[in-house]
Protein backbone atom coordinates (compact mmCIF):
# COMPACT_ATOMS: atom_id res chain seq x y z
CA UNK A 1 0.00 0.00 0.00
CA UNK A 2 2.75 2.39 0.99
CA UNK A 3 4.52 1.68 -2.25
CA UNK A 4 1.45 2.60 -4.24
CA UNK A 5 1.25 5.97 -2.51
CA UNK A 6 4.94 6.50 -3.04
CA UNK A 7 4.55 5.65 -6.70
CA UNK A 8 1.66 8.08 -7.10
CA UNK A 9 3.59 10.79 -5.34
CA UNK A 10 6.67 10.24 -7.42
CA UNK A 11 4.84 10.23 -10.76
CA UNK A 12 2.04 12.60 -9.82
CA UNK A 13 2.86 15.11 -12.58
CA UNK A 14 3.08 12.45 -15.25
CA UNK A 15 -0.21 10.92 -14.15
CA UNK A 16 -1.86 14.34 -14.11
CA UNK A 17 -0.46 15.08 -17.55
CA UNK A 18 -1.80 11.89 -19.05
CA UNK A 19 -5.19 12.20 -17.41
CA UNK A 20 -5.59 15.77 -18.71
CA UNK A 21 -4.55 14.68 -22.19
CA UNK A 22 -6.95 11.77 -22.15
CA UNK A 23 -9.73 14.08 -21.00
CA UNK A 24 -8.99 16.53 -23.86
CA UNK A 25 -9.03 13.76 -26.43
CA UNK A 26 -12.25 12.48 -24.93
CA UNK A 27 -13.68 15.98 -25.50
CA UNK A 28 -12.56 15.93 -29.12
CA UNK A 29 -14.07 12.54 -29.80
CA UNK A 30 -17.38 13.08 -27.98
CA UNK A 31 -17.74 16.64 -29.14
CA UNK A 32 -21.43 17.35 -29.27
CA UNK A 33 -22.78 15.07 -26.54
CA UNK A 34 -20.42 16.50 -23.98
CA UNK A 35 -21.21 20.01 -25.09
CA UNK A 36 -24.82 19.63 -24.15
CA UNK A 37 -24.40 17.61 -21.02
CA UNK A 38 -21.78 19.37 -19.01
CA UNK A 39 -20.88 22.83 -19.97
CA UNK A 40 -23.01 23.83 -22.93
CA UNK A 41 -25.41 26.22 -21.32
CA UNK A 42 -22.93 27.88 -18.98
CA UNK A 43 -20.07 28.47 -21.35
CA UNK A 44 -22.41 29.40 -24.15
CA UNK A 45 -23.97 32.11 -22.09
CA UNK A 46 -20.58 33.68 -21.43
CA UNK A 47 -19.04 33.34 -24.88
CA UNK A 48 -22.36 34.33 -26.44
CA UNK A 49 -22.45 37.56 -24.47
CA UNK A 50 -18.88 38.48 -25.31
CA UNK A 51 -19.48 37.63 -28.96
CA UNK A 52 -22.59 39.80 -29.09
CA UNK A 53 -20.68 42.76 -27.61
CA UNK A 54 -17.97 42.32 -30.21
CA UNK A 55 -20.48 41.93 -33.01
CA UNK A 56 -22.31 45.11 -32.03
CA UNK A 57 -19.15 46.98 -32.95
CA UNK A 58 -17.99 44.97 -35.92
CA UNK A 59 -21.30 44.86 -37.77
CA UNK A 60 -20.98 48.54 -38.70
CA UNK A 61 -18.03 47.69 -40.89
CA UNK A 62 -20.15 45.24 -42.87
CA UNK A 63 -23.19 47.46 -43.39
CA UNK A 64 -22.18 48.14 -46.98
CA UNK A 65 -21.95 44.46 -47.90
CA UNK A 66 -25.13 43.62 -46.01
CA UNK A 67 -26.97 46.37 -47.87
CA UNK A 68 -25.64 45.21 -51.21
CA UNK A 69 -26.82 41.68 -50.69
CA UNK A 70 -30.19 42.87 -49.39
CA UNK A 71 -30.65 44.95 -52.53
CA UNK A 72 -29.83 41.89 -54.60
CA UNK A 73 -32.28 39.76 -52.66
CA UNK A 74 -34.97 42.41 -53.04
CA UNK A 75 -34.33 42.61 -56.75
CA UNK A 76 -34.89 38.91 -57.23
CA UNK A 77 -38.02 39.00 -55.09
CA UNK A 78 -39.47 41.92 -57.05
CA UNK A 79 -38.81 40.03 -60.24
CA UNK A 80 -41.00 37.23 -58.99
CA UNK A 81 -44.02 39.47 -58.41
CA UNK A 82 -47.06 38.48 -60.33
CA UNK A 83 -47.63 42.04 -61.49
CA UNK A 84 -44.52 41.80 -63.65
CA UNK A 85 -46.03 39.18 -65.90
CA UNK A 86 -48.51 40.13 -68.57
CA UNK A 87 -50.69 37.46 -70.06
CA UNK A 88 -50.92 37.80 -73.83
CA UNK A 89 -54.48 36.56 -73.76
CA UNK A 90 -56.87 39.40 -73.00
CA UNK A 91 -59.64 37.06 -71.95
CA UNK A 92 -57.85 35.71 -68.92
CA UNK A 93 -56.66 37.87 -66.08
CA UNK A 94 -54.58 37.40 -62.95
CA UNK A 95 -56.55 36.64 -59.83
CA UNK A 96 -55.02 35.96 -56.45
CA UNK A 97 -56.73 32.95 -55.03
CA UNK A 98 -58.02 33.73 -51.57
CA UNK A 99 -59.97 30.59 -50.72
CA UNK A 100 -58.73 29.36 -47.36
CA UNK A 101 -58.34 25.72 -48.35
CA UNK A 102 -55.52 26.13 -50.81
CA UNK A 103 -54.27 29.51 -49.74
CA UNK A 104 -50.57 30.01 -49.26
CA UNK A 105 -50.94 29.86 -45.50
CA UNK A 106 -52.42 26.38 -45.43
CA UNK A 107 -49.89 24.73 -47.66
CA UNK A 108 -46.88 26.65 -46.67
CA UNK A 109 -44.06 24.24 -45.84
CA UNK A 110 -41.00 26.41 -45.30
CA UNK A 111 -40.95 29.75 -43.55
CA UNK A 112 -37.98 32.03 -43.07
CA UNK A 113 -36.73 33.30 -39.71
CA UNK A 114 -33.97 35.85 -39.57
CA UNK A 115 -31.04 35.84 -37.17
CA UNK A 116 -27.87 37.77 -36.55
CA UNK A 117 -24.49 36.07 -36.71
CA UNK A 118 -22.45 36.82 -33.60
CA UNK A 119 -19.49 34.55 -34.16
CA UNK A 120 -18.13 32.91 -37.26
CA UNK A 121 -14.95 31.14 -38.21
CA UNK A 122 -13.49 29.80 -41.45
CA UNK A 123 -9.91 28.97 -40.48
CA UNK A 124 -10.50 25.84 -38.39
CA UNK A 125 -10.94 22.32 -39.66
CA UNK A 126 -14.41 22.29 -38.18
CA UNK A 127 -16.13 25.64 -38.28
CA UNK A 128 -19.17 26.76 -36.36
CA UNK A 129 -21.37 29.84 -36.61
CA UNK A 130 -23.16 31.22 -33.57
CA UNK A 131 -26.53 32.93 -34.01
CA UNK A 132 -28.17 35.33 -31.56
CA UNK A 133 -31.46 33.47 -31.62
CA UNK A 134 -32.36 30.27 -29.85
CA UNK A 135 -35.14 28.27 -28.25
CA UNK A 136 -36.97 31.44 -27.30
CA UNK A 137 -36.94 32.40 -31.00
CA UNK A 138 -38.52 29.09 -32.07
CA UNK A 139 -35.37 27.46 -33.33
CA UNK A 140 -34.87 23.70 -33.24
CA UNK A 141 -31.98 21.40 -33.93
CA UNK A 142 -31.74 20.26 -37.51
CA UNK A 143 -33.07 23.41 -39.15
CA UNK A 144 -31.35 24.61 -42.32
CA UNK A 145 -29.59 27.97 -42.51
CA UNK A 146 -29.22 30.09 -45.65
CA UNK A 147 -27.62 33.46 -46.28
CA UNK A 148 -29.35 36.63 -47.47
CA UNK A 149 -29.26 35.50 -51.09
CA UNK A 150 -30.81 32.14 -50.29
CA UNK A 151 -27.71 30.00 -50.65
CA UNK A 152 -26.89 27.29 -48.15
CA UNK A 153 -24.82 28.07 -45.05
CA UNK A 154 -25.30 25.04 -42.79
CA UNK A 155 -27.47 23.21 -40.30
CA UNK A 156 -28.28 24.06 -36.68
CA UNK A 157 -26.70 21.53 -34.35
CA UNK A 158 -27.12 23.00 -30.88
CA UNK A 159 -29.87 25.23 -29.52
CA UNK A 160 -29.69 27.16 -26.26
CA UNK A 161 -32.08 29.70 -24.77
CA UNK A 162 -30.85 32.73 -26.66
CA UNK A 163 -28.13 31.33 -28.87
CA UNK A 164 -27.76 28.53 -31.32
CA UNK A 165 -24.77 26.94 -32.97
CA UNK A 166 -24.69 26.19 -36.70
CA UNK A 167 -22.41 23.60 -38.23
CA UNK A 168 -21.35 25.41 -41.37
CA UNK A 169 -20.69 23.71 -44.70
CA UNK A 170 -17.02 24.25 -43.86
CA UNK A 171 -17.00 21.40 -41.37
CA UNK A 172 -15.51 17.96 -41.81
CA UNK A 173 -18.72 16.27 -40.63
CA UNK A 174 -21.03 18.36 -42.79
CA UNK A 175 -22.44 16.04 -45.46
CA UNK A 176 -25.57 17.40 -47.09
CA UNK A 177 -26.62 16.17 -50.49
CA UNK A 178 -26.19 18.36 -53.54
CA UNK A 179 -27.50 18.12 -57.06
CA UNK A 180 -26.29 19.33 -60.42
CA UNK A 181 -28.91 21.65 -61.81
CA UNK A 182 -28.38 20.68 -65.45
CA UNK A 183 -28.09 16.92 -65.37
CA UNK A 184 -29.89 16.21 -62.12
CA UNK A 185 -27.15 13.98 -60.72
CA UNK A 186 -26.94 13.96 -56.94
CA UNK A 187 -23.90 13.55 -54.71
CA UNK A 188 -22.66 14.21 -51.21
CA UNK A 189 -20.86 17.36 -50.11
CA UNK A 190 -17.62 17.13 -48.16
CA UNK A 191 -15.09 19.70 -47.09
CA UNK A 192 -11.41 18.79 -47.06
CA UNK A 193 -10.59 21.35 -44.38
CA UNK A 194 -8.22 23.44 -46.45
CA UNK A 195 -9.59 26.32 -48.44
CA UNK A 196 -12.69 28.20 -47.25
CA UNK A 197 -15.45 28.59 -49.87
CA UNK A 198 -14.20 25.52 -51.79
CA UNK A 199 -16.11 22.27 -51.24
CA UNK A 200 -16.10 18.94 -53.05
CA UNK A 201 -19.12 17.06 -54.35
CA UNK A 202 -18.52 13.31 -54.36
CA UNK A 203 -20.25 10.36 -56.00
CA UNK A 204 -21.19 12.00 -59.30
CA UNK A 205 -21.26 9.20 -61.86
CA UNK A 206 -19.02 9.52 -64.89
CA UNK A 207 -21.94 9.38 -67.24
CA UNK A 208 -23.01 12.84 -66.14
CA UNK A 209 -22.10 15.83 -68.25
CA UNK A 210 -20.45 18.49 -66.16
CA UNK A 211 -18.98 21.78 -67.21
CA UNK A 212 -17.12 24.41 -65.28
CA UNK A 213 -19.57 26.98 -63.94
CA UNK A 214 -22.53 24.61 -63.61
CA UNK A 215 -24.83 25.30 -60.68
CA UNK A 216 -25.11 22.95 -57.73
CA UNK A 217 -28.39 23.09 -55.82
CA UNK A 218 -29.93 21.34 -52.84
CA UNK A 219 -31.56 18.04 -53.70
CA UNK A 220 -34.58 18.31 -51.43
CA UNK A 221 -34.13 14.75 -50.20
CA UNK A 222 -33.92 15.79 -46.56
CA UNK A 223 -36.32 17.76 -44.43
CA UNK A 224 -33.71 20.45 -43.86
CA UNK A 225 -33.67 22.32 -47.15
CA UNK A 226 -36.27 22.67 -49.89
CA UNK A 227 -35.26 21.64 -53.38
CA UNK A 228 -33.38 24.10 -55.50
CA UNK A 229 -31.46 26.38 -53.15
CA UNK A 230 -28.10 27.44 -54.55
CA UNK A 231 -25.01 25.83 -53.03
CA UNK A 232 -22.26 26.69 -55.46
CA UNK A 233 -20.74 26.69 -58.93
CA UNK A 234 -18.41 24.05 -60.33
CA UNK A 235 -14.78 25.09 -60.31
CA UNK A 236 -12.84 21.95 -61.22
CA UNK A 237 -13.65 18.35 -62.12
CA UNK A 238 -11.42 15.44 -61.11
CA UNK A 239 -11.69 11.93 -62.48
CA UNK A 240 -11.11 9.24 -59.90
CA UNK A 241 -9.17 6.30 -61.25
CA UNK A 242 -10.26 3.71 -58.73
CA UNK A 243 -14.01 4.02 -59.18
CA UNK A 244 -16.70 5.20 -61.50
CA UNK A 245 -17.26 8.61 -60.00
CA UNK A 246 -16.24 12.19 -60.57
CA UNK A 247 -15.01 14.38 -57.77
CA UNK A 248 -16.31 17.88 -58.38
CA UNK A 249 -14.71 20.82 -56.66
CA UNK A 250 -16.95 23.85 -56.43
CA UNK A 251 -16.99 27.39 -55.09
CA UNK A 252 -19.83 28.16 -52.70
CA UNK A 253 -22.18 31.00 -53.55
CA UNK A 254 -22.25 31.86 -49.86
CA UNK A 255 -19.30 33.97 -48.85
CA UNK A 256 -18.42 32.51 -45.46
CA UNK A 257 -15.98 35.30 -44.72
CA UNK A 258 -18.51 38.04 -44.13
CA UNK A 259 -21.74 36.51 -42.88
CA UNK A 260 -23.67 39.08 -40.83
CA UNK A 261 -27.30 38.02 -41.12
CA UNK A 262 -28.78 34.67 -42.06
CA UNK A 263 -32.22 33.15 -42.53
CA UNK A 264 -33.28 29.95 -40.84
CA UNK A 265 -35.64 27.66 -42.71
CA UNK A 266 -38.48 26.38 -40.58
CA UNK A 267 -39.96 23.27 -42.14
CA UNK A 268 -43.42 22.75 -40.73
CA UNK A 269 -43.31 19.03 -41.54
CA UNK A 270 -39.83 18.37 -40.21
CA UNK A 271 -40.78 16.99 -36.81
CA UNK A 272 -43.56 14.83 -38.22
CA UNK A 273 -41.36 13.35 -40.95
CA UNK A 274 -38.43 12.76 -38.62
CA UNK A 275 -40.77 11.11 -36.13
CA UNK A 276 -41.95 8.67 -38.77
CA UNK A 277 -38.38 7.94 -39.87
CA UNK A 278 -37.30 7.30 -36.29
CA UNK A 279 -40.22 4.95 -35.78
CA UNK A 280 -39.28 3.01 -38.90
CA UNK A 281 -35.66 2.81 -37.83
CA UNK A 282 -36.64 1.49 -34.45
CA UNK A 283 -38.83 -1.21 -35.96
CA UNK A 284 -36.07 -2.71 -38.04
CA UNK B 1 0.32 44.97 -8.76
CA UNK B 2 0.35 41.51 -7.35
CA UNK B 3 1.51 38.66 -9.47
CA UNK B 4 -1.84 36.93 -9.31
CA UNK B 5 -3.79 39.95 -10.53
CA UNK B 6 -1.27 40.62 -13.28
CA UNK B 7 -1.65 37.10 -14.60
CA UNK B 8 -5.44 37.29 -14.57
CA UNK B 9 -5.27 40.44 -16.71
CA UNK B 10 -2.83 38.73 -19.03
CA UNK B 11 -5.12 35.73 -19.34
CA UNK B 12 -8.11 37.83 -20.38
CA UNK B 13 -5.99 39.98 -22.67
CA UNK B 14 -4.46 37.03 -24.50
CA UNK B 15 -7.76 35.24 -24.95
CA UNK B 16 -9.45 38.36 -26.34
CA UNK B 17 -6.54 39.15 -28.67
CA UNK B 18 -6.48 35.58 -29.92
CA UNK B 19 -10.23 35.26 -30.47
CA UNK B 20 -11.06 38.70 -31.81
CA UNK B 21 -7.90 39.79 -33.60
CA UNK B 22 -5.72 36.87 -34.66
CA UNK B 23 -8.51 34.43 -35.47
CA UNK B 24 -10.04 37.02 -37.77
CA UNK B 25 -6.85 37.39 -39.79
CA UNK B 26 -6.71 35.16 -42.83
CA UNK B 27 -3.17 35.25 -44.10
CA UNK B 28 -3.19 31.93 -45.85
CA UNK B 29 -4.91 28.60 -45.37
CA UNK B 30 -1.63 27.12 -44.13
CA UNK B 31 -1.01 29.75 -41.49
CA UNK B 32 -2.87 30.30 -38.24
CA UNK B 33 -1.11 32.89 -36.09
CA UNK B 34 -1.08 32.05 -32.38
CA UNK B 35 -0.01 34.27 -29.53
CA UNK B 36 -2.24 33.27 -26.62
CA UNK B 37 0.09 30.59 -25.30
CA UNK B 38 2.67 33.27 -24.48
CA UNK B 39 0.60 33.35 -21.29
CA UNK B 40 2.08 29.97 -20.39
CA UNK B 41 5.57 31.05 -21.50
CA UNK B 42 5.39 34.09 -19.24
CA UNK B 43 4.26 32.36 -16.06
CA UNK B 44 6.74 32.59 -13.15
CA UNK B 45 9.70 30.20 -12.87
CA UNK B 46 8.67 29.13 -9.40
CA UNK B 47 5.31 27.60 -10.14
CA UNK B 48 4.09 24.21 -9.08
CA UNK B 49 4.16 21.83 -12.02
CA UNK B 50 0.71 20.44 -11.34
CA UNK B 51 -0.67 23.98 -11.07
CA UNK B 52 1.05 24.90 -14.33
CA UNK B 53 -0.69 22.05 -16.11
CA UNK B 54 -4.05 22.98 -14.65
CA UNK B 55 -3.56 26.60 -15.77
CA UNK B 56 -2.68 25.33 -19.24
CA UNK B 57 -5.82 23.24 -19.21
CA UNK B 58 -8.00 26.21 -18.27
CA UNK B 59 -6.36 28.44 -20.89
CA UNK B 60 -6.91 25.94 -23.68
CA UNK B 61 -10.40 25.16 -22.52
CA UNK B 62 -11.39 28.84 -22.56
CA UNK B 63 -10.12 29.29 -26.09
CA UNK B 64 -11.89 26.13 -27.20
CA UNK B 65 -15.16 27.38 -25.73
CA UNK B 66 -14.95 30.43 -27.93
CA UNK B 67 -14.32 28.26 -30.96
CA UNK B 68 -17.02 25.70 -30.10
CA UNK B 69 -14.53 22.96 -30.67
CA UNK B 70 -13.64 21.46 -27.30
CA UNK B 71 -10.40 19.59 -26.71
CA UNK B 72 -7.92 20.70 -29.36
CA UNK B 73 -6.23 23.68 -27.75
CA UNK B 74 -6.75 22.13 -24.32
CA UNK B 75 -4.59 19.16 -25.28
CA UNK B 76 -1.92 21.37 -26.88
CA UNK B 77 -1.73 23.72 -23.86
CA UNK B 78 -1.47 20.86 -21.37
CA UNK B 79 1.36 19.44 -23.44
CA UNK B 80 3.44 22.64 -23.45
CA UNK B 81 2.70 23.21 -19.76
CA UNK B 82 4.10 19.76 -19.08
CA UNK B 83 7.21 20.26 -21.19
CA UNK B 84 8.00 23.80 -19.99
CA UNK B 85 9.80 22.94 -16.71
CA UNK B 86 12.08 20.40 -18.45
CA UNK B 87 12.95 22.93 -21.12
CA UNK B 88 13.67 25.66 -18.59
CA UNK B 89 15.99 23.34 -16.71
CA UNK B 90 17.86 22.63 -19.93
CA UNK B 91 17.99 26.22 -21.18
CA UNK B 92 18.87 28.12 -18.05
CA UNK B 93 22.40 29.51 -18.32
CA UNK B 94 23.47 29.21 -14.70
CA UNK B 95 22.30 27.77 -11.46
CA UNK B 96 19.94 29.83 -9.37
CA UNK B 97 18.61 32.12 -12.07
CA UNK B 98 15.07 31.21 -11.21
CA UNK B 99 15.55 32.73 -7.78
CA UNK B 100 17.00 35.92 -9.26
CA UNK B 101 14.35 36.56 -11.84
CA UNK B 102 10.63 36.13 -11.72
CA UNK B 103 9.62 34.89 -15.15
CA UNK B 104 11.15 33.96 -18.52
CA UNK B 105 12.14 36.89 -20.72
CA UNK B 106 15.03 38.03 -22.92
CA UNK B 107 16.97 39.17 -19.87
CA UNK B 108 16.32 36.33 -17.49
CA UNK B 109 17.01 33.62 -20.05
CA UNK B 110 20.37 35.22 -20.85
CA UNK B 111 19.73 36.91 -24.17
CA UNK B 112 17.42 36.95 -27.13
CA UNK B 113 18.56 33.72 -28.75
CA UNK B 114 17.99 31.33 -25.82
CA UNK B 115 14.60 32.88 -25.13
CA UNK B 116 13.51 32.54 -28.74
CA UNK B 117 14.71 28.93 -28.81
CA UNK B 118 12.71 28.29 -25.64
CA UNK B 119 9.62 29.90 -27.18
CA UNK B 120 10.19 28.25 -30.54
CA UNK B 121 10.42 24.72 -29.18
CA UNK B 122 7.27 25.09 -27.08
CA UNK B 123 5.48 26.66 -30.03
CA UNK B 124 6.51 23.82 -32.31
CA UNK B 125 5.20 21.27 -29.80
CA UNK B 126 1.97 23.21 -29.41
CA UNK B 127 1.33 23.56 -33.13
CA UNK B 128 2.42 20.04 -34.00
CA UNK B 129 0.15 18.44 -31.40
CA UNK B 130 -2.74 20.74 -32.27
CA UNK B 131 -2.56 20.21 -36.02
CA UNK B 132 -1.91 16.52 -35.56
CA UNK B 133 -5.15 16.19 -33.60
CA UNK B 134 -6.96 18.25 -36.22
CA UNK B 135 -5.44 16.45 -39.18
CA UNK B 136 -5.85 12.92 -38.01
CA UNK B 137 -9.26 12.67 -39.64
CA UNK B 138 -7.87 13.94 -42.93
CA UNK B 139 -4.57 12.11 -42.93
CA UNK B 140 -2.66 14.53 -45.13
CA UNK B 141 0.92 14.45 -43.84
CA UNK B 142 2.40 17.04 -46.15
CA UNK B 143 -0.33 19.53 -45.30
CA UNK B 144 0.23 18.87 -41.59
CA UNK B 145 3.97 19.56 -41.79
CA UNK B 146 3.59 22.70 -43.86
CA UNK B 147 0.91 24.06 -41.56
CA UNK B 148 2.97 23.37 -38.45
CA UNK B 149 6.09 25.02 -39.83
CA UNK B 150 4.27 27.99 -41.36
CA UNK B 151 2.21 28.71 -38.26
CA UNK B 152 5.20 28.35 -35.97
CA UNK B 153 7.26 30.80 -38.02
CA UNK B 154 4.53 33.44 -38.04
CA UNK B 155 3.73 32.94 -34.35
CA UNK B 156 7.41 33.28 -33.47
CA UNK B 157 7.61 36.55 -35.35
CA UNK B 158 4.50 37.75 -33.55
CA UNK B 159 5.94 36.82 -30.17
CA UNK B 160 9.19 38.61 -31.00
CA UNK B 161 7.32 41.81 -31.88
CA UNK B 162 5.20 41.48 -28.73
CA UNK B 163 8.33 41.16 -26.60
CA UNK B 164 9.84 44.27 -28.17
CA UNK B 165 6.65 46.32 -27.89
CA UNK B 166 5.67 45.34 -24.36
CA UNK B 167 8.99 44.95 -22.65
CA UNK B 168 8.45 43.36 -19.27
CA UNK B 169 10.67 44.91 -16.64
CA UNK B 170 12.57 42.18 -14.83
CA UNK B 171 14.07 43.11 -11.51
CA UNK B 172 17.23 41.34 -10.51
CA UNK B 173 16.62 39.99 -7.04
CA UNK B 174 19.30 38.80 -4.72
CA UNK B 175 19.29 37.48 -1.23
CA UNK B 176 21.26 40.49 -0.03
CA UNK B 177 18.43 42.90 0.00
Amino acid sequence: MRNIFLFIRRYFNLILFFSLQVFSIYLIVNNSEYHHAVFGEFSNRITGKVNTKYNNVIQYFYLQQTNDSLVKANESLYNKLKANYILPDSVSKLVIDSIRIDSVLQYRKYSYLSARVVSNSVTNQSNYIVLARGKSGNLREGMGVVDLNNSVVGIITEVYDDYSVVMSLLHKDSHISGKLLKSGETGTLAWDGKEPNMITLNNISKSAKINKGDSIITSGFSTTFPKGLMIGRVDAIFTEVSNNYYKVKFRTTTNFHNLQYVYILDNADQQAVNGILNKLNNQH
Amino acid sequence: MSNFLKNIFRFIFFILIQVYVLDKIRLHQMITPYIYFAFILWLPFKINRALLMLIGFILGFTLDSFRHNPGFHTAACVLIAYIRPFLINLMIPQQGIETNYEEPSFKSMGGMVPYMIYAGILMLFHNAWLFFLEAWQFGDTWYFFMKTIGSTAISLLLLFITELLFSRKQKFRTNAM
